[in-house]
């Protein structure tokens, strides 16, 4: 166990010094979601958006997840360049824990767009958001657990297909219905009912209405309880398979 | 009591234009302590094996044991006791030179002190002192080189697999490196499993060699031995000896060898 934890932070280690060699990796996503608040975020304040609170109470939320799900999910071209380089097979063959191999690199990346998030927050702060701090907190955990699930599987997926020019492709093939159906841009509350019951097989549906709620001040809500089931299933689901690929990569 | 044996160890890649039978059945045994030369052409099947021995890429089928333990049952316990230099090396380009040796010994599980202290060891057996604080990126083909072997020394490991370890290096270098094995076994006991299309440095550093072709292993032996057997006298160049076992065009009588 404490191999596994050190392990880990040895690799966390590893990639967030990547990290913050790369200014422009640290801040590159947090841009288009600013894009979006600026430019965007403006055109809602009058409607009715269907929900509780104002419309940067639900536009925010959104955002936050808009920048977790395009973010994380390509977080596997990192380890396409390490298969290509020779790094990932080295740590292969080191008697490194394959969770520990799946884990150093989804929690930098988790760390990374917790960071951006705190951004955006803060922008979004300035230009008229209210929301109350715990809310504001949780939806930071939901990021963290959230960008957890999908850079595993990003991962997992990159490992599969190796040729970053199969894996682009699908996974803005995933990102942009994922994105849509979600209700991540505008609450589902405004959709047809064949569009909100589709809406409902999305993961992130869930995610996101759990983080309106929290930013709202509703912690005791079914929208929270399913939000959490949600992203804890989303999250072992995604690390199971991740670790596995892990297990067996380089066929 | 062999420290590697194997029994008919497979691997078949399936291809979207079929399978390929990359390893075939490959039986073998190395002592405890052996420098053991694994010869074949290109395509022979001398890198997957290795993937296959340090629990890269799983069999599909046979056995083996490395180290005292069983490659398929506890991949986790042989990868304690082995070090491997992969044909094509593996070190981050962004990274600096030290950096990537302490790491490597973290993974490892040196404690931090020991790992910082390994890496200055290490940079001076292989010469890397002077570039330690250079990324990998900034280093010309034989420095990486040797940065890879570096790495794969880290933690003195019982077993080390070295894929085509001299590829690039100057003539001084691999003198050096061929020095550097000669001392890990004498002084460590270490074993070492190296693949080499150099055959001087086979004749050289081995004490026994395996011949593989075409995933099967063609012929074993002391260099002197192949030589008596297949090239037809002791005197007879391990080139010739070659190209007699695998069955390639026998060299005209008065080449000499294009090995370096
Ligand atoms: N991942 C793979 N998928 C499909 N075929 C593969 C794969 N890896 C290796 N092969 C094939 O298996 C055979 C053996 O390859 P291997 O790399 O083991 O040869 P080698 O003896 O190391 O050759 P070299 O001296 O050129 O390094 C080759 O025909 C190769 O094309
Ligand atoms: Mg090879």
């Amino acid at each position: 166990m404490s191999a596994f934890l050190s392990d880990t932070a040895l690799l966390f280690g590893r990639y967030a010094r990547q990290t913050l060699r790369s200014k422009f990796q640290m801040l590159f996503g947090a841009l288009m979601p600013l894009l979006y608040l600026v430019f965007f975020g403006p055109l809602l304040t009058g409607l009715p958006l269907g929900t509780q609170g104002d419309s940067w109470q639900v536009l925010v939320p959104g955002l936050l997840l808009q920048l977790g799900l395009f973010g994380a999910l390509f977080a596997g071209f990192s380890v396409i360049i390490e298969q290509q380089s020779g790094v990932l097979e080295r740590m292969r063959a080191a008697p490194v824990s394959r969770l520990a191999l799946l884990l150093g690199r989804v929690l930098r990346d988790a760390a990374l767009f917790v960071f951006q998030a705190v951004l955006v927050v803060l922008a979004a702060t300035a230009l008229g958001l209210r929301a109350p701090l715990a809310g504001v907190l949780i939806g930071f955990a939901f990021v963290g657990v959230l960008t957890t699930a999908l850079a595993s599987l990003s991962y997992a997926l990159a490992l599969k297909v190796s040729r970053p020019h199969d894996f682009g492709p699908l996974i803005n093939g995933l990102s942009m219905p994922s994105m849509l159906l979600s209700g991540l841009m505008l609450p589902m509350a405004l959709a047809p009912g064949w569009l909100d019951a589709l809406s409902h097989l999305m993961p992130f549906r869930y995610v996101v209405d759990a983080m309106r709620a929290g930013y709202v001040g509703d912690y005791t809500g079914t929208a929270m309880l399913y939000g959490v089931l949600m992203s804890a299933a989303l999250v072992a689901a995604a690390v199971t398979v991740g670790t596995r690929v892990f297990r067996r990569a380089g066929a | 009591m062999a420290i590697i044996s194997t029994a008919g160890l497979t691997r078949t890649f399936s291809t979207k234009a079929g399978p390929v039978e990359a390893v075939r059945g490959i039986d073998l045994t190395v002592e405890r302590g052996e420098i053991l030369g694994f010869l074949g052409p290109n395509g022979a099947g001398k890198t997957t094996t290795l993937r296959m021995l340090t629990t890269l890429l799983a069999p599909t089928g046979g056995a083996a044991t490395v180290a005292g333990h069983d490659l398929l049952r506890d991949p986790a316990g042989v990868r304690r006791r082995i070090g491997y230099v992969a044909q094509s090396g593996g070190v981050d380009p962004q990274v600096s030179v030290r950096e990537e040796l302490v790491t490597q010994g973290r993974l490892y599980r040196l404690p931090r002190a020991e790992a910082a202290a390994r890496a200055e060891e290490l940079a001076r057996d292989l010469s890397l002192t002077d570039l330690m604080d250079r990324t990998c990126a900034a280093l010309s083909g034989g420095q990486r080189r040797r940065l890879d072997i570096a790495m794969g020394l880290t933690h003195r490991p019982e077993v080390l697999f070295l894929d085509e370890p001299t590829t690039g290096l100057d003539p001084g270098s691999r003198a050096d490196l061929w020095d550097l094995v000669r001392r890990l076994r004498d002084e460590y006991g270490t074993t070492v499993f190296l693949t080499t299309h150099y055959l001087d440095e086979a004749d050289a550093l081995s004490d026994r060699l395996v011949v593989v072709d075409k995933g099967r292993v063609a012929a074993e032996g002391t260099p002197s031995a192949l030589k008596l057997r297949y090239g037809g006298s002791i005197d007879a160049t391990l080139q010739d000896t070659f190209l007699a076992i695998t069955g390639r065009t026998p060299a005209p009588v008065d080449t000499t060898p294009v090995a370096v």
